[in-house]
């Protein structure tokens, strides 16, 4: 017996909307029997998981703070993506513009700059982004060298040098010595939406983006080279698309929205610059990216849902004492049956029995 | 000399993981198909094989356990991404997600454990030879058998039929299919191969590198180790030299502390990621243009029958 | 791996049978953990806090702890949610949480907070640390006299003040044995990093150096010095396991007593925001059995361990003298005051090494 797959003739517009379902019930399946193995109550667990977060503002707000980086960087992957670029290093965009963009707020800090600071800030941040996403796309446009290596080789390179300024240079002159700036003034801080919560500018910002994005490929010309870029590469050079340029091209926008994210945290929630500014939202947008199907809204409900699991977590640790990697398990888990669910909407599963099977040459 | 000596032992124990590692994502990736999950096989490598070393008492039976993590592990990547034709890079970063979670929930009871580590090879005379000795016959057997990986490797994929077969499902999946080889089937067993040559890396930190369990130890090895895959080209030659050098800026880079140059270590420590991008850079270029990835890298194939 | 699945179901189950006993009136403690707690280090010392704690009494509180919490905007929430869990003394164990701790306390004021290593505080915001340093003048004691090469090999996690007045007592106390000797410094820059501590720890002995110290967390360098035939001294933890003939001593974190003390004052309405900075007297911290040495270098380490905790010794008694050869001003009468060790940076005469980021 073997499983085989069928490809549809079309996309299945309705279990492109059930399949998200199917995989939650058999995620939900699963780690019931993995909790009464450990001995939790399922139903509690899985309340704490999926319906206390989303059943308190609070709550609510820490999800669109946590989801705000997240959908911003996997907005700009996923143009990559689609253009057949493969950049892996947004992890150390983000870190870059996040160091630019502090650069301004430490050179004023104490001075009275006005309200120019913000603002310079986050373009700076984009554009420092950009440039360093420029590295891995111009190295393979000129030189053939693979841009999944160069860009994340340079994830490491990004984190140290973060290290060095903020241990060195940038150190908060009344810190002690700890590894931090000092807090950033006002003027160089993103404001919060609401009065004595945490959600800030860059959830509305991050809502433009997933516009722009959406604009972006499905109205312009741009965003159709992308995509026939990436679907039929040889297609595109006969329609004189260059797909060099659109590796450059899409580099640089996901660099520039990896890097308006850095600077958006450390300007937002965190409020200097210190070593561990990301818990690994470079990467985590890649599953989000491919969890969203690479589509602008389905990346925005993507890094809400993957936001919820985080913050479910941390309430199921503290209500039922529910150890962490249980928590990444379940994360791991529920990834591969949404993968495996989205796969339904191209193919249809079959099993077969070899013996009745004939090999046939395909095209 | 004695200096000499001591440090090429000792970038040969670094290097010895990340080799392991990468042969078998090479042979992996020669088939077509990009498992990012390297580091999630390995880490959960590292807990089985800690625990199996340390329930039976031998260090190689925690190899084997090791070994068979890293191939359930990737079983469930080929189940994914070659049965159910998921992305790969997706589905990589999950297994890796996975991966960390499960090593923390097998590897809880035995944190604070410790065992004999694997035994150096002896032999009376050799071993003692100035200079060479220790390095040529004093190793443990993680490293031998990683030599022979490789070599095993190089064998298998240029001098054997089964090895065309591979690289031709790498290179062109279609055409393989219409000579009427089994793509999926060669991809998976390449898979597991690269599954279990993760599992055995993994297994390698807690059972010879320092023969204890801590949740997280692979420390971004397996990412290294894909890097060392692409830096090499594809080509197991260049993944020994890769995977050497790297061990040896790394070691290098502690033992400049150690002389007291003046460079801020997190210089140092970022060298070997900025001698990759270079090196990478003037090897590509080397070949104007053209690149020997594996046409097929990471691209879904659904045999059409 | 199936039994310690079974094992671990077990112990898991005993856990929850546990928390599901307690009543709704008990006091709730929360713990923010920067690594796993079976990290074998910092943070596992933390948890046997904890444990202690909860062993002391466990009868009127109900403790919850979140593990491997990231330094970054995530720990803000982190310490929120216990909050919101009702938890009214919370400790975060990490320096890295000082402004979330700080910003948090500000908003429910109502909730008492501890943090570890920091120095910002408020009314609800206490800080707790140790006099690491003591220790480390011991140690420093001790390898002078165990180390026939004369050169000591250091791993240090981070040049942050914690860490270099550690090299600095190390090396006041070993100069006052024997003047000559030297100190070999490796920056691992991580905390925690087995393999990486195994290779620095490598590269020091291959350098000459017979006494390897570490500053991170991990037990590698421990069995690497184990393995060569070296000494050894433990960090955090009781790391004799890894090196039954190779540890001399090792500074433990002991953090139960502070723990049961600050829980106490809550327990009874007493608590105030303090800055606790605890030496050997304190029992904030404590050093494990002088092992692998003659009995009369045991005896100078016993002496000087009565001697620091009777106030007669402090490590970094005036003159002192810095790397540049010029001495250092004394602010404390005779000795440094205690700003200057907690925000030390600079080396003292005798390091050949450069402070990075200077």
């Amino acid at each position: 017996m073997q499983l085989v797959l069928e490809k549809r003739a079309e996309r299945s517009g309705t279990i492109a909307l059930v399949s998200p379902l199917i995989a939650v019930g058999l995620t939900i399946v699963t780690m019931v029997i993995l909790f009464a193995i450990l001995g939790k109550n399922p139903l509690l667990a899985l309340h704490a998981y999926f319906i206390a977060p989303l059943t308190d503002g609070y709550s609510l707000q820490e999800i669109a703070v946590k989801a705000t980086p997240l959908v911003m960087i996997a907005i700009g992957l996923s143009l990559c993506y689609l253009a057949n670029a493969w950049n892996i290093g947004a992890e150390g965009q983000f870190l870059i513009g996040a160091v630019a963009g502090s650069w301004i707020a430490v050179r004023t800090q104490g001075t009275d700059a006005g309200a120019w600071v913000l603002p310079a800030m986050l373009v700076l941040a984009a554009a420092a982004g950009a440039l360093y996403a420029l590295i891995p796309a111009i190295c393979k446009v000129k030189f053939g060298a693979s841009e999944i290596l160069t860009s994340l080789m340079l994830v490491y390179v990004a984190d140290l040098f973060l290290d060095y300024l903020v241990r060195g240079p940038w150190r908060d002159p009344h810190g002690f010595n700890f590894p931090t700036t000092a807090e950033f003034d006002p003027v160089a801080t993103v404001p919060l939406l609401i009065e004595g919560g945490r959600l800030h500018l860059g959830s509305i910002i991050v809502l433009l983006v997933v516009a722009a994005a959406a604009i972006l490929l499905g109205r312009t010309i741009k965003g159709f080279e992308i995509r026939v870029v990436g679907a039929a590469p040889r297609a595109a050079r006969f329609g004189g698309f260059k797909a060099d340029r659109l590796i450059i091209l899409t580099f640089a926008i996901s660099g520039a929205l990896a890097g308006l994210a850095g600077i958006i945290e450390v300007a937002g929630p965190i409020g200097h610059l210190q070593p561990g500014i990301s818990p690994g939202y470079g990467f985590t947008a890649i599953i989000v990216a491919f969890l969203g199907r690479l589509n602008p809204l389905g990346i925005l409900v993507a890094g809400l849902f993957l936001a919820l699991t985080f913050i479910g977590g941390e309430q199921a640790q503290i209500a039922m004492k529910i150890p962490l990697d249980v928590t990444k398990v379940f994360q791991g888990i529920l990834l591969f049956y949404v993968l495996a669910c989205d796969s339904l909407i191209l193919y249809r599963f079959k099993l077969v029995f070899p013996n009745r099977q004939v090999a046939r040459g395909a095209g | 000399m004695e200096l000499v000596e001591a440090i090429i032992l000792s970038v040969l124990a670094a290097s010895t993981p990340l080799l392991i590692a990468a042969t078998g994502e090479l042979v992996t990736e020669r088939s077509g198909v990009l498992n990012l999950g390297v580091e999630g096989m390995m880490i959960v490598g590292a807990a089985c094989g800690f625990a199996g070393a340390w329930l039976s008492g031998s260090v190689f039976i925690g190899a084997l356990f090791g070994i068979v993590a890293g191939v359930l592990m990737s079983l469930v990547f080929a189940l994914m991404a070659l049965g159910l034709a998921v992305n790969q890079v997706a589905t990589g970063l999950a297994l890796t997600i996975l991966g960390v979670g499960l090593s923390g929930l097998i590897g809880a009871g035995f944190v604070g454990e410790r065992i004999t580590p694997a035994v150096h090879l002896h032999i009376p005379g050799a071993t003692d030879i100035p200079l060479i000795g220790r390095v040529l016959f004093g190793e443990d057997g993680f490293v031998y058998v990683s030599i022979a990986l490789v070599v095993g490797v190089w064998w298998f994929l240029y001098r054997t039929r089964a090895g065309l077969i591979l690289r031709a499902c790498g290179d062109n999946h279609a055409s393989a299919h219409a000579l009427g080889y089994p793509v999926l089937r060669i991809r998976t067993f390449a898979v597991m191969f690269g599954g279990a040559c993760a599992g055995l890396a993994g297994a390698y930190l807690p059972l010879a590198y320092t023969p204890f369990f801590v949740p997280g130890m692979t420390a971004g090895r397996g990412w290294i180790a894909l890097a060392l895959v692409v830096f090499s080209s594809w080509r197991p030659g260049r993944l020994v030299l890769g995977a050497y050098l790297f061990g040896a800026v790394t070691i290098l880079q502690l033992h400049a502390q150690g002389w007291g140059v003046g460079i801020p270590s997190q210089f140092m420590s970022a060298l070997p990621y900025l001698a990759t991008v270079v090196v990478l850079v003037l090897i590509s270029r080397e070949r104007s243009g053209g690149s020997t990835a594996p046409a097929a890298l990471g691209t879904v194939f659904v045999p059409d029958c | 791996m199936r039994k310690s699945l079974l094992a671990l179901a077990t112990g898991l189950l005993l856990a929850g049978s546990v928390s599901a006993a307690s009543a709704a009136d008990k006091l709730k403690v929360g713990f923010i953990y920067l690594g796993p707690i079976g990290d074998l280090g910092w943070t596992y010392q933390h948890d046997q806090g904890r444990l202690a704690l909860v062993k002391e009494l466990g009868d009127k509180i109900e403790t919850t702890y979140l593990e491997n919490v990231p330094e970054g905007p995530d720990a803000e929430r982190s310490i929120e949610q216990l909050v919101r869990a009702g938890n009214k003394l919370i400790f975060t164990t990490s320096f890295g949480y000082m402004d979330p701790t700080l910003k948090v306390a500000k908003k429910y004021p109502n909730v008492h907070f501890e943090h570890a290593t920091g120095y910002k505080r408020n009314p609800n915001m206490s800080t707790y640390s140790a006099r690491w340093y003591q220790g480390r003048y011991i140690q420093g004691l001790i390898a002078a006299k165990m180390s026939k090469s004369g050169v000591l090999g250091y791993i240090g996690s981070f040049p942050i003040p914690e860490v270099v007045s550690g090299i600095n007592a190390t090396m006041l106390a070993a100069q006052s044995i024997n003047p000559n000797i030297k100190v070999k410094i490796i920056w691992a820059n991580t905390w925690f990093d087995p393999g990486k501590e195994a290779d620095a720890a490598k590269a020091l002995i291959d350098q000459g150096a017979d006494v390897i110290m570490q500053h991170t967390d991990s037990p590698a360098p421990m069995q690497i010095a184990s393995e060569r035939g070296k000494l050894a001294f433990g960090q955090d933890s009781e790391m004799i396991k890894f090196g039954p003939k190779t540890q001399l001593t090792s500074i433990l974190d002991t953090w139960g007593p502070y723990y049961i003390e600050r829980v106490k004052a809550e327990l009874a309405g007493t608590w105030k925001s303090e800055d606790s900075w605890g030496g050997l007297d304190s029992h904030m911290f404590a050093m494990a059995p002088y092992t692998n040495m003659p009995d009369e270098v045991k005896k100078m380490a016993e002496d000087a361990q009565a001697a620091i905790i009777a106030g007669k010794l402090h490590p970094f008694k005036c003159p002192i003298v810095g790397q540049d050869g010029k001495p250092v001003e004394c602010k404390g009468g005779d000795h440094l005051d205690d700003g200057q060790i907690l925000g030390m940076n600079f080396y003292v005469k005798g390091i050949d090494d450069k402070l990075p980021g200077k």
